[in-house]
């Protein structure tokens, strides 16, 4: 051991000892804990249903009922959530954005699409509330909020990120009747930057931006009941509700000629979960723990009572020719719409 | 507000330390594991190209040198994007599975890492100079023999590019993002824990499990340095340890 060779050996040994321990160790312990001859089934979603955790608890739950699986759940924007089904890298998509819905059934990428929740997008801004908007609907207050960035006074965040709530707020611009693309130039109050700020980021990041920038954002009201009780932000609600700024969660399946990973009875099992008695009956309390406030209202107890408004609201906004899934798109649907 | 997050941050990673979380544990296995992989798979390739290239005369070895070097600065997302289309279900090694498993991700930061891997240890070897070798073929040596000479004698400088390659592919996040999805109790390592953490607005926790990352950094790099040229090793304290020269 005293001569150079003799220690340059010692040395090496203990390296090689020492990463031959580790990659044993850490191979042994991914072998123990990897999920063992389940069937895994990826569902690709939407940021705003994964961070309010309400995904986690139906993960576990599904897998108490269905041993057999394990649910993975890749978090993305609608848009992005999408893109990754139509690759064929997710076996199904839980997302709130009808339009886009539409389209990717109609590729023939999705079939048997379920609604299973919607609650309602509000418009957050600074508690002092410059442009004034408190109390209007979301459209009158979205059209004095551009007035009062023209003069300088307000600001408006936007995703930017092709998400549900980015597609939802440029369908309330279109409701202005402004014209999306002109505004987005324009100056606030003579300054240098714009009133509308796009910021291409997640609900909390943007959230936060709109924080920092006393601007006010359209926003799902559980990030925005999560920020808040985590102190990240100190905007308030200005709009609140009306059918204008309805969201509606559904869940589409792939369609299995377009998806390699074979797992169509898996997604399909997973669908008839999110609309069973027991899922809904979850929804409609979850969140009161931990926000103080309940974050999803479930969509299937609505049906009982056909002609009311959010029934109404939703058949408008969320339903394809009178359908959630009309009958082309569905295939070996079983008893899902019965 | 101000320093709340990172007070918490603290308070937090040590809790989590100390009652040996079990979520936290895996995720911290996983990284190790990941970059582990991925380590060991570019030295194996890496290595035996970087002597090649340090020891041989060929032509192009210049331009060769040249674009591992450049490709030290390769953008995690640009390689993770172009690996994605690659291991996607939809792509040309779909079939392979590799998407969101732990092997894809390993394979990936593999691909990322070899550069440096290359050029570090290129440079190493040739820091040894031509003259070793010649010295070793001279005393009877085959070439193969001079090679590992040579390579023994550029120990420290190869062990510096393994751990800068380890670390590099344990503190990355581009990849693991795009090949793994951070997928929980799957695929969800340390640096995309963190990410989702921030996204979700807990600052607090996002603060521990980057403590975690610097701390299993730090004394991962510490371990080596011991037996690292031994400028620990040989003065004083540790020298009980490592043996004297």
């Amino acid at each position: 051991m005293s001569s150079l060779a003799g220690f340059k050996i010692n040395r090496s040994v203990m390296i090689v000892a020492s990463l031959l321990v580790l990659v044993t160790v850490g191979g042994t312990y991914w072998y123990l804990t990897r999920p063992v001859e389940k069937e895994s089934l990826i569902v690709s979603t939407t940021t705003s249903l994964y961070e309010t955790g309400v995904l986690d608890v139906l993960k576990t739950r599904f897998e108490t009922n269905n041993p057999k699986y394990n649910v993975g759940f890749i978090s993305q924007g609608t848009g992005l959530a999408i893109e990754t089904a139509k690759r064929g890298d997710a076996d199904m998509i839980l997302v709130h954005a009808p339009s886009s819905e539409r389209a990717f059934m109609e590729s023939g990428y999705g079939v048997n699409r379920k609604i299973f929740a919607y609650n309602f997008f509000i418009i957050v801004g600074p508690a002092d509330d410059p442009a004034g908007v408190k109390g209007l609907g979301p459209v009158e207050a979205m059209l004095k909020i551009r007035d009062e960035g023209l003069a300088g006074n307000a600001l408006w965040v936007s995703r930017g990120d092709n998400s549900g709530t980015h597609v939802k707020e440029k369908s309330l611009w279109t409701l202005t009747g402004l014209n999306l693309d002109e505004i987005k130039l324009e100056p606030a109050g003579g300054a240098e930057g714009a009133w509308y700020i796009e910021a291409g980021a997640g609900m909390t990041a943007t959230l936060q931006l709109a924080n920092e920038k006393d601007a006010y954002t359209l926003a799902d009201v559980a990030t925005y009941l999560k920020n808040v009780k985590n102190g990240n932000i100190q905007l308030v609600k200005v709009v609140d509700s009306g059918e204008a700024t309805l969201n509606v969660y559904s869940a589409i399946v792939c369609a299995p000629d377009k998806s390699p990973r074979g797992r169509f009875e898996a997604s399909m099992r997973f669908v008839q979960f999110l609309v069973s008695s027991e899922t809904q009956t979850m929804l409609e309390t979850y969140g009161e723990e931990e926000f103080g406030s309940t974050l999803f209202k479930p969509w299937v107890p609505e049906l009982a009572n056909p002609g009311s408004d959010i029934v109404t609201w939703v058949e408008e906004q969320a339903y394809f020719d009178g359908s959630e899934c009309p009958t082309q798109y569905r295939h070996q649907a079983g008893s899902l719409y019965r | 507000m101000s320093w709340t997050p990172i007070i918490e941050g603290v308070s937090e990673a040590v809790r989590l330390i100390l009652s040996a979380d079990k979520t936290v544990m895996e995720i911290t296995f996983r990284s190790l594991q990941t970059a582990g992989y991925a380590t060991l798979m570019a030295s194996l390739v890496g290595v035996p190209i970087s002597v090649l290239i340090a020891m041989a005369e060929f032509r192009g070895k210049g331009t060769i040198k040249f674009l591992f070097n450049a490709m030290v600065g390769v953008p995690t997302v640009t390689l993770g994007l172009f690996l994605y289309t690659l291991f996607s279900r939809s792509g040309p090694l779909g079939s392979l599975g590799l998407l969101y498993t732990v092997p894809g991700m390993a394979l990936g930061q593999a691909v990322l890492i070899l550069p440096i891997l290359v050029s570090f240890t290129v440079s190493a070897i040739e820091s040894k100079g031509q003259e070793l070798r010649d010295l070793a073929r001279t005393l009877g040596a085959s070439e193969y023999q001079a090679s590992l000479v040579v390579v023994r004698e550029a120990y420290s400088g190869v062990t510096l590019a393994l751990v800068s390659s380890f670390n590099r592919a344990f503190a990355e996040l581009g990849i693991v993002t795009m090949l793994g999805a951070n997928i929980r109790g799957v695929t969800r390592v340390l640096t995309t824990a963190i990410a989702l953490e921030t996204a979700k607005g807990e600052l607090g926790l996002s603060f521990a499990l980057s403590f975690i990352l610097l701390a299993m950094v730090l004394s991962l790099n510490f371990l080596i340095s011991i037996f690292q040229e031994g400028r620990l090793g040989r003065q004083g304290w540790l020298r009980p340890i490592v043996g004297e020269r």
